[in-house]
């Protein structure tokens, strides 16, 4: 993978507003888009109308926006969703009508249901759609069975290292995928590994503080409901590692609706799914497909848009789902 | 001639009791065996049903996932695993050796449970007076 030069710039020391920073999340589920400029947040409301003029203030000079989609479940077909094809194709194209095309796409994975070839295929020509340039994948648990990985890898992890972790750098921000879905032990939750632990450690050894970082890997790397598997067991080690950066932002999937978490410079994020929502925590027996009325499916699936703005501490995050 | 027949009435009388017990024995050492063989264990809303089994040595037990999410079943110790199980999918396994066998679902990981595999009884049947 090709790493652009790191952009040595004059930072400023924004103090970034955290108070205004959590209200703004807050609001994003209804669809705000947020962003921090010059340390002041402003959020704008996300009316079909403002996007559809491009009204909103959209890319300035340095802006980087990318989208984060999750479990596609490409092969799923229980009545929580018949076509989950035709919601991943919604999505698609609600990413492809967005004012400012993003650069890249990342998948935080359950690509598909059964780690099937036909599957990864589909998905494969699903994706081609796209206006973005490329899509950069993790794989989820779904994407790892009876074969440890081996067809994921082979179609979507190309120069990886390991079970499929990397890192490259866009707009002065440095992105690492991790893979936390192999070698799960009983009992246990996600779970990364010495060596991919060692990897990332050394990956982002030499890096500035001020560079901003972007990690993304398919269950939460913080504990949001350990008795459906809704954690990380060594996340604590990785985050250990990215604790003197100024902006950390960890994006996850697996759990099928958002929540978000912001701790001293680490702000976690998980994304909808494209297939099928799932139970608040605790809510009914287990992590399952959780079925609700067809008409009202649409709205709780969707699309994460991130905006970052180069040279701030700047990063405007946005779900939508596929009825916005 | 007549008491011939009627020893043969009579043989037939006895004989036709000893078969239907005889029957009956086979049929009741058949359906044990067959229920000593086969134990059915469902993965049900991210949980084996039931959680701990026990088995006598020589059982085959058969796991069906009625969920809607893919499960797998493989023992801590490596005896068996199954391929990844979609919903109705089975898995069977016979056990030939005694033991406490831990397992999960390697998928959902917190989803544990055990099987105890009893040794052979050591009492054969004493009905035929053999011991």
């Amino acid at each position: 993978m090709a790493k652009e030069k790191f952009i040595t710039e004059n930072l400023n020391n924004d103090g970034i507003d955290r108070r205004g920073f959590l209200k703004c999340m807050a609001w994003a589920g209804t669809g705000a888009y947020c962003v921090l400029r010059g340390g002041v947040l402003t959020s704008y409301a996300l009316g079909d109308a403002a996007l559809r003029h491009g009204s909103l203030p959209r890319a300035t000079k340095g802006e980087l926006a990318f989208v984060q989609i999750s479990d596609s479940h490409i092969g799923f077909n229980k009545p929580a969703n018949p076509d989950v094809v035709g919601t991943l194709r919604q999505a698609i194209a609600k990413i492809n009508s967005l004012p400012t095309p993003p650069a890249f796409i990342l998948h935080t994975g359950d690509i598909t249901q059964l780690s099937k070839p036909d599957q990864f295929d589909a998905v494969a020509e699903i994706l081609k759609d796209t206006r973005a340039e490329r899509v950069f994948f993790v794989p989820g648990e779904h994407d790892v069975l009876d074969d440890d990985g081996a067809g994921y890898r082979e179609r979507f992890a190309k120069g990886t290292m390991g079970d499929g972790w990397y890192s490259f750098d866009s707009a002065g921000a440095h992105f690492i995928g991790l893979v936390n879905v192999m070698n799960l032990k009983a009992g246990g939750l996600g779970n990364l590994g010495t060596d991919q632990l060692e990897w990332l450690q050394d990956d982002v050894k030499h890096l500035k503080s001020s560079t901003p970082i972007v990690v993304f890997a398919h269950i939460p790397l913080w504990s949001i409901y350990p008795d459906w598997g809704w954690g990380t067991s060594d996340a604590e080690q990785a985050l250990s590692y990215l604790k003197r950066f100024g902006s950390v932002t960890v994006l996850n999937g697996h759990i099928h609706q958002t929540m978000k978490k912001v701790e001293g410079n680490i702000t976690f994020h998980t994304a909808m799914s494209t297939a099928f929502p799932q139970a608040a925590p605790g809510v009914g027996a287990g992590p399952g497909p959780m079925k609700v009325d067809a008409g009202k499916l649409r709205s709780v699936l969707g699309i994460t848009d991130v905006n970052f703005i180069r040279g701030r501490h700047t990063l405007g995050i946005t779900d939508s789902t596929l009825e916005s | 001639m007549k008491s011939a027949i009627k020893k043969q009435l009579v043989l037939l009388a006895l004989a036709i009791p000893c078969i239907l017990l005889a029957a009956a024995i086979t049929r009741a050492a058949t359906d044990s065996k067959q229920s000593a063989k086969e134990t059915r264990i469902e993965i049900k809303d991210f949980s084996f049903q039931p959680k701990l089994v026990t088995v006598p040595v020589g059982a085959k037990v058969v796991w069906v996932n009625k969920d809607e999410e893919p499960h797998t079943v493989v023992s801590t110790d490596k005896t068996f695993l199954s391929r990844a199980l979609d919903t109705d999918d089975t898995f069977a396994f016979t056990f030939d050796k005694p033991g406490t066998y831990e397992y999960f679902c390697s998928v959902h990981p917190r989803m544990t449970a055990k099987i105890v595999v009893t040794a052979p009884d050591k009492q054969p049947m004493k009905m035929y007076g053999m011991n």
